[in-house]
């Protein structure tokens, strides 16, 4: 057999001296990277099929291991780096598209880190948000005009209420366990914010927080009813996801078992097919009667929301989406997490989300419509600067996709699409998927969402603010560093020091 | 008489069958329970009093331990009078010095959870709920909170 030139990407230290040989290694790894002679009990590693999740040395109770970049590399060469080589003997090895999991992983410049918030001294009194109230609540979908007179007329239409400007992202039952979305959905419940179910429809057992679900419409259209469309909260349309924009989705046969093909109403063992478009989208029209049929269905009482990877042309996109009825644009932008994507795709399409969303804010107020829709960026939000960076740039919310599973223990190995993630979340082997026990994941994204609220309190009463409202939009509350004119003009932010 | 039963309660659909529970009992039960390196290093390998049990499809857990039976086999068939059962607390023991390693109480044990002698000692092991910890060793360090202590209150007439 011809020699596999595939590179390890990690390597194995132990430390025979602190190893007890208990196994720990061996039992929670699925890639079968440790072994252990059933003979002595001795522990020994190769690291070719590690993917370096750290699971081991996370479990280890004596820190014996240590899981290291491969020592070696090839020759260094600016052009052909290690990673280039080693897609190329992929590729040369299987004949097949490379794929990836999780967001964008190239070194491209993360435009949050180039702008910088304000704070307010002396000339105006900043607010201690441990001493005063902070008001965080945001209300998403379509506002009445600037000048309505308060009546019955400007309540009409219907809104979601959040106590933190930050939901968790749609990620389906299938792409991640059950046990993903029972964390997410408690701890959206419990901070009074949304969960997504994404577009693998609404599992029973999650069923009583539906009322904090944003229910799914995508173009496979799993698990779409009228019960499904009832339960949740609002109805987002996904038209794209901005780890593969114009690509569609694939669940591998294998991973639809009994209850994710309960899930999304297909047969088990069939794969889960998602097209690239909705068959019955190829305009701005035939997303508009999209929206009003899920709007009839469910008497006009939730928000549609309409989901778009940030593309070249994303404002007039969005200019049109907003004109075809939706209540909320959510924009995923090119860093946007992925159970499986193409990683040419991944890496190479779409836009950064700082920029489509400067440009969907400008044009939705150039043309007045701003009030007709709420915007949420998503996509690569690591933080509460980032979050507090995009509410300035003009969203009115964020999603958190990656930054959630991170909280619930993902390492970022980016194998998702493999089906072996150690730490039971992208995966649906119930030997694995009870690694996240719902009660500490909910109580972990709990966290999280309380620790944003925190910080963002702060930045607000930094800047001498009392709600975030105050914030929203405002971008004379950024300045850019290390931009050019035109990117500056674009984000619609002025430069440090001016 | 109120009673209060203490048990280690295992939850088996958050067991993902790490086995650190029964190490933690092995280094609790060693000469050495600070260092868990020493002792497992040092001499003979300690006894667990517990074990993880895995389905034949390997998908399935289960932390095994004594869960303190309220008639206890182990204590009807011993021939040394070693076990006992405290009727306040609920907790069955095994006096190390009065048993004498027959392993009926091994062989009679419903749960499996009595642990046979090592070779050349005469005592069987048990869960004895790490009396001088206050948490025992398995809950503690269970990574997935599958493992807890209950209280279990009642009357004893």
């Amino acid at each position: 057999m011809a020699v596999s030139l595939r590179q390890p990407r990690f390597h194995i230290k132990r430390d025979q001296l602190r190893c007890v040989e208990c196994g720990v290694c061996v039992n929670q790894c699925a890639n079968r990277v440790h072994f252990q002679d059933p003979y002595d009990g001795s522990i020994d590693s190769d690291g070719i099929n590690c993917v370096g999740c750290l699971r081991c040395v996370h479990l280890c109770p004596t820190r014996a291991l240590q899981v290291v970049p491969y020592p070696s590399r090839t020759r260094e060469h600016g052009l052909w780096d290690n990673s280039a080589l080693h897609e190329i003997q992929l590729q040369a090895d299987s004949g097949g598209i490379l794929l990836a999991g999780m967001g964008n992983s190239r070194r491209q410049t993360v435009y949050w880190d180039r702008m910088l918030l304000n704070a307010s001294q002396v000339t105006n009194p900043s607010i201690d948000p441990l001493r005063e109230p902070m008001e965080l609540k945001t209300f998403l979908g379509r506002k009445p005009p600037f000048n309505t007179k308060l009546n019955k007329e400007c309540n009409s239409h219907p809104q979601l209420e959040l106590e933190i400007p930050v939901m968790f992202a749609a990620m389906s039952f299938g792409s991640v366990s059950l046990n993903v979305h029972k964390s997410l959905a408690r701890a959206a419940a419990s901070e009074k914010t949304y969960w997504n179910t994404g577009e693998g429809g609404l599992h029973p057992e999650v069923c009583q927080f539906g009322e904090r679900a944003i229910v799914q419409v995508a173009s496979g259209r799993f698990g779409v009813s009228p019960e499904y469309l009832s339960h949740g909260a609002a109805i987002e349309i996904k038209i794209g996801q901005g780890a593969k924009p114009g690509i569609g989705g694939h669940l591998p046969g294998e991973k639809v078992t009994e209850e994710v093909a309960l899930t999304r109403r297909i047969p088990a063992g069939t794969d889960a097919i998602s097209p690239a478009p909705h068959h019955d989208i190829y305009s701005i029209e035939d997303l508009s009667q999209l929206i009003y049929s899920l709007k009839e269905a469910t008497a006009y009482s939730k928000p549609v929301a309409v989901k778009i990877a940030a593309v070249h042309n994303v404002a007039a996109i969005c200019s049109g989406i907003a004109r075809a009825g939706a209540d909320i644009i959510v924009i995923d932008g090119y860093r946007g997490g992925s159970g499986a994507t193409p990683l040419r795709v991944r890496n190479e399409v779409g836009i950064p989300i700082e920029f489509a969303l400067a440009a969907v804010d400008t044009r939705l107020r150039e043309e007045g419509i701003r009030h007709e829709v709420s915007v949420v960026a998503s996509g690569g939000i690591r933080n509460s600067a980032d979050m507090a960076k995009a509410i300035a740039l003009g969203a009115d919310a964020v999603y958190i996709g990656t930054s959630a599973l991170i909280a619930l223990g993902c390492h970022m190995c980016q194998t998702c699409y493999t089906g072996r993630c150690n730490w039971g979340i992208a995966t649906v082997n119930p030997s694995l998927t009870r690694r996240l026990n719902p009660e500490i994941g909910a109580r972990r994204a709990r966290n999280l969402l309380r620790a944003w609220k925190h910080e963002l309190s702060e930045f607000l009463g930094g800047m001498g603010m009392n709600a975030v409202e105050s914030l929203r939009g405002n971008r004379l509350m950024l300045r850019g560093l290390g931009l050019t004119d035109r990117e500056l003009e674009i984000l619609g932010i002025k430069a440090v020091g001016e | 008489m109120k009673t209060v039963t203490r048990k280690v309660e295992a939850r088996p659909e958050h067991c993902m069958g790490c086995g650190l529970c029964r190490l933690a009992c092995q280094v609790a039960h060693s000469p050495y329970p600070q260092n868990m390196i020493k002792a497992m290093k040092t001499g003979k390998k300690p006894v667990a009093r517990m074990t993880v049990e895995v389905s034949s499809n390997g998908t399935e857990f289960r932390s095994v331990r004594c869960i303190n039976c309220e008639d206890p086999e182990c204590l009807k068939i011993c021939i040394s009078g070693a076990i006992s059962r405290n009727e306040e607390t609920g907790q069955v023991t095994t006096d190390e010095n009065r048993c004498v390693g027959c392993w009926s109480c091994v062989i009679a044990c419903p749960e499996g959870a009595v642990f046979g002698p090592l070779e050349g000692e005469a005592r069987a092991h048990k869960c004895d709920l790490c009396p001088q910890l206050e948490i025992p060793a398995c809950v503690a360090i269970c990574p997935n909170e599958a493992l807890m202590v209950v209280e279990i209150e009642g009357v004893k007439r």
